[in-house]
């Protein structure tokens, strides 16, 4: 070993000793600890004396040793902003086209974030207004069936909430709830339909809904007592002094013992009117005998309130507890129950039957992620150019350095510039916040109905705060390499070096840049691609003009006889549910083997139903029409139900005539094999299914096939025709190709929004592109000059400009193609069951669409390089 | 007067300064302490007393030339001032005061 370069002590601790020892002290404590760690060495060899040179730095933290923070250096800041202020906007307007991109490009990546932080504190806030929201615990159900996978549930049955309320220890008050009380409310000759929840008498106790007039104590303690909202009493009376009137639904007379304000809009408990849980009609609610069951837990809701000093841990365990006793009757199913927080409910984990508004937390961790990525992405355009111009800053630096700021005066200063610039763009990035608030409002109606997105003060507050982060964070690396320059070789001149210096970092943040615009703009396409072919998709059966009307309680048949004589109505079915929307109607069935039963899904229709949707029929026949659903005994099942229950999948023929069984007995004859269509959405694989007949389905849906000529006239007869048989609702009638488009909004809107930020990372990503080639191009132009005057031409000359861009461009791609790739490949797609595989098509066409973009912005300004006249550059010298 | 009040190690690390005259610096008042005493000494506690006795104005320093020794960072040299050597002597008479009235002390039996 050479001992050129001695072993020496741990540098980090040597930083760390001299930042927080007083200047006075620190020299002579260095080199006291130096002495000991030589010493060290010597006796106990190189990683020994370093510990202890830790152990001894970290050992001398003591009062006296440290250093006295300087607030009058804190004070200078305050003094100098003035200056700080003054040479930022002489800055600004100096170099008009880098002030541009870095103002226009914070503020529309900022807006994106305002928006952001708008929709986080509109969820966060949900259900602020009760005034106990600490205390309001929801109890949970999870259901684990043998076997199959677990359900979590937002509801829980009715014996648990009232277990609950009789013999929990510790619990200050609980509600129950239930949903599901709807229908028209008839006033006079007025009949308007409302839908609202039953609640018990200590609703009121829970939740800091005000009362306008009523009792909240006593205002749901009776059957048939109704609570409304002024919003629905003004709907159903004109006016909201209605204390104590009736209102009718179907043959029961309900009074109203409470008027309340209206519901906020951040609330997750909707309704238009309470009804007192004690009308519950035990005789019609239990008529599928049980009501008051374990394991009844699809429509209830129990909300309960702690007291004070109360811990919801006490309460699990004490549910635990009732778990393990009830589920003792159970035998293929446990029921877990657990307490979720109110803070919980709106922004959380999906649960089934959930009340009132949610969002899956993934997804604001996953849009809040994409925009963050934006803004970065035009910090670092901040970073990149900021640096870049480093130049004529520097000598103002130099000289600052030279008057006595410190390395700290420095680093302050331009950070303040860059909060002052992102300040600056705040503005027009709240402009730009109130145009898109408008936007992202309309884009899907679950997000109108999710938030409002209101401004407030602390929201301003919110957003000042963050344009302030947004500047500290695009400005601490410019602001780290000005306060790092030497005052002595700035001045000196040799400024020419540092110039280029820091080339790696700004390629870097180059290539980060154009890998994430790829991977958005990619992800876009392949998204947009894969929506269009779930539209498309080829469900096995025909949705075109097949027009879904909605019966809403009417009879089927005397509707159909209206619409019959319309000639643009070509054929007429009924069916329960309308397929391929992402609802499925479930039941079990059996085959020969009295252990084995399966899952199906289950649809009811008549014998027009097949034909009309184009089924096709492997084996055997369509339905047999009867008068009722009870004297028919048909099925007509599909190639995974052969399969699933093995009768004979191969000759679907044979099975015809075999016999299934549902739970209560009753037993099935198969009269059709249909070929296997989607019943369900593209998620989803087809899975074992059956068509059972009914002919009257006042519930579900009728199904018109339309001629599509003179579709408005039809329309308007259709409108005519409902309205001789229903008075009251209006007509709820819907293409079954836009169903479709609708059942797959969710992703149409994921499109758009991945798009557009997408659009905006590009934007962002180009301008920052476009200025660091117009920076080099200005600062290389006495190069290419001097390579013209020697013969170089004009294409030589764009290439040896060009070239460094286009390589980053290309490995940008080279990182990005890849990942989007396999990100789909094997993450997202994966959960389609169908899916077109990923073409090399739409890899290509978001890189081709950058590349044209970036070509063009590069081409034209080193075209404009190459072009100028060599002369006038060379002759100022 | 508190401020001027020699706790028995303060004594110890003014005697070794000025014991030590002209050489005594942080890491030299630890060593010879070590050697008198037996006890090991912490740097760190060493430098904490000195700080105080400066502060009370019972010892002063300069910072002496820098060498190729500890990384090339001066020593800090101690040496006691009149307050010092008054505060020493006033400790050494009390202590003889106590000693000598003291009736019968049985020294050999003591040790």
């Amino acid at each position: 070993m050479t001992h050129s370069q001695p072993p020496h002590p741990p540098r980090w601790a040597q930083k760390l000793l001299s930042w927080y020892c007083r200047p006075e002290l620190a020299e002579d404590l260095q080199g006291d600890l130096n002495e000991f760690f030589e010493r060290n060495l010597r006796k106990h060899g190189l990683w020994y004396a370093r510990f202890i040179y830790w152990i001894d730095v970290l050992k001398f933290i003591r009062s006296y040793t440290l250093r006295v923070p300087e607030f009058h250096l804190l004070f200078i800041h305050y003094i100098m902003i003035n200056s700080y202020f003054k040479t930022s906007l002489r800055s600004l307007v100096r170099t008009k086209l880098f002030s541009f991109i870095n103002v226009v490009g914070l503020a529309i990546s900022m807006s994106v974030g305002l928006l952001m932080i708008a929709l986080l504190s509109d969820l966060l806030s949900y259900d602020d207004f009760h005034a106990k929201k600490s205390r309001i615990y929801r109890i949970i159900t999870t259901l684990q069936p043998k076997g199959s996978a677990e359900i979590e549930l937002a509801s829980s049955s009715v014996l648990a909430g009232k277990k609950i309320k009789e013999s929990f220890p510790n619990i200050e008050s609980v509600t129950l709830l239930r949903r599901g009380f709807g229908g028209d409310a008839q006033v006079g000759e007025s009949i308007v339909p409302i839908g609202g929840l039953w609640a018990d008498s200590s609703f009121f106790k829970v939740f800091s809904f005000t009362l306008r007039a009523g009792n909240p104590t006593t205002a749901l303690r009776n059957p048939y007592s109704i609570i409304l909202p002024e919003k629905t009493a003004h709907k159903l009376f004109g006016h909201s002094d209605v204390l104590g009137k009736s209102i009718r639904f179907d043959t029961t007379n309900y009074t109203i013992t409470g008027i309340m304000e209206d519901i906020p809009k951040l609330s997750h408990l909707r309704f238009d009117a309470l009804v007192s849980f004690a009308s519950i009609d035990l005789r019609n609610a239990d008529s599928d005998g049980h009501f008051l069951n374990w394991d009844n837990v699809y429509s209830n809701y129990a909300y309960v309130l702690l007291p004070e000093n109360g811990h919801p841990q006490t309460l699990q365990t004490n549910l635990n507890k009732l778990c393990t006793t009830q589920n003792k009757s159970l035998k293929d199913l446990q029921i877990l129950l657990s307490a979720q927080p109110l803070s919980k409910i709106v922004v959380g984990n999906n649960l089934e039957n959930s009340i009132g508004p949610t969002i899956h937390q993934v997804a604001i961790w996953v849009l809040g992620g994409l925009v963050m990525i934006v803004i970065l992405s035009a910090c670092f355009n901040y970073t990149n150019l900021s640096i870049a111009r480093s130049l004529r800053r520097s000598r103002e630096v130099g000289v600052r350095k030279v008057m006595g700021a410190l390395r700290n005066q420095v680093l302050g200063q331009f950070i303040i510039e860059s909060v002052i610039i992102s300040l600056l763009a705040l503005v027009f990035s709240f402009l730009l916040f109130l145009a898109l608030r408008e936007q992202f409002l309309s884009l899907n109606p679950h997000i109108d109905n999710l938030v409002s997105l209101r401004i407030s003060f602390k929201l301003i507050g919110y957003f000042i705060v963050f344009s302030m982060s947004v500047g500290i964070v695009a400005g601490f690396l410019p602001a780290l390499f000005f306060s790092r320059l030497k005052a002595l070789q700035v001045l000196k001149g040799t400024s020419s070096i540092q110039l280029f210096r820091r080339v790696n970092l700004r390629k870097s943040l180059i290539v980060v840049q154009y890998t994430l615009s790829l991977i958005f703009i990619t992800t876009t396409v392949i998204g947009y691609h894969q929506y269009k072919s779930f539209l498309v998709f080829d469900l096995g059966f025909s949705t075109q003009n097949i027009l879904n009307i909605k019966l809403q309680g009417n009879k089927s048949e005397l509707l159909r006889k209206e619409l019959a004589e319309i000639p643009a109505v070509k054929g007429i079915a009924t069916s329960r549910l309308v397929t391929s929307l992402g609802s499925i109607y479930g039941t079990i069935i059996k085959y020969q083997n009295p252990t084995d039963s399966s899952n199906v899904a289950l649809n009811f229709v008549d014998e027009n139903y097949l034909p009309l949707h184009g089924h096709r029929l492997l084996a055997g026949r369509n339905f047999t029409p009867h008068t009722h659903e009870n004297n028919s005994t048909e099925i007509i099942v599909n190639q995974q139900l052969l399969k699933r229950f093995d009768i004979t999948p191969q000759n679907p023929s044979k099975a015809l005539g075999e016999q299934i069984k549902t739970l209560d007995g009753k037993k099935y004859t198969i009269v059709g094999v249909l070929k296997d269509f989607h019943y369900g959405t593209v998620e989803r694989k087809i899975e074992p299914f059956v068509m059972h007949y009914s002919p009257e389905e006042s519930g579900g849906y009728l199904n018109l096939k339309i001629n599509a000529e003179d579709l408005p006239s039809t329309m308007s007869r259709i409108e005519e025709a409902w309205k001789r048989i229903d008075k009251i609702h209006p007509l709820e009638a819907r293409f079954y190709d836009d169903q479709i488009q609708e059942a797959y909004q969710q992703f149409s809107v994921m499109v758009k929004v991945i798009g557009f930020l997408a659009f905006l990372a590009v934007v962002i990503a180009s301008m920052g592109l476009f200025g660091m080639v117009v920076f080099m191009t200005e600062t290389k132009l006495k190069e290419i000059s001097i390579r013209k005057v020697m013969g170089a031409n004009e294409s030589s000359l764009i290439y040896f400009l060009s070239k460094s861009f286009i390589a980053l461009l290309i490995l940008s791609a080279v990182i990005a193609l890849p990942l989007t790739y396999f990100l789909f490949d094997k993450i997202v797609l994966v959960k389609f069951a169908y899916h077109q595989p990923i073409g090399l098509g739409e890899l290509m066409t978001g890189f081709v669409m950058v590349v044209a973009l970036a070509s063009l912005l590069i081409g034209s300004q080193t075209l404009k390089a190459a072009r100028t006249n060599p002369a006038k550059v060379l002759r100022n010298e | 007067m508190k401020g001027t009040h020699l706790g028995e190690f303060e004594e110890l690390v003014l005697l070794t300064i000025a014991a030590l005259s002209s050489e005594a610096y942080s890491v030299a008042i630890c060593d010879e302490l070590e050697k008198h005493t037996g006890r090991t000494t912490k740097l760190g506690v060493v430098h904490a007393v000195l700080n105080r006795l400066e502060e009370k104005g019972l010892a002063k320093s300069y910072l002496g030339e820098a060498t190729n020794t500890r990384g090339g960072k001066r020593k800090r040299y101690y040496e006691v001032t009149q307050v010092g050597k008054i505060a020493l002597t006033h400790a050494r008479d009390i202590r003889e005061g106590l000693w000598r009235v003291i009736p019968d002390l049985h020294l050999g039996g003591a040790l």
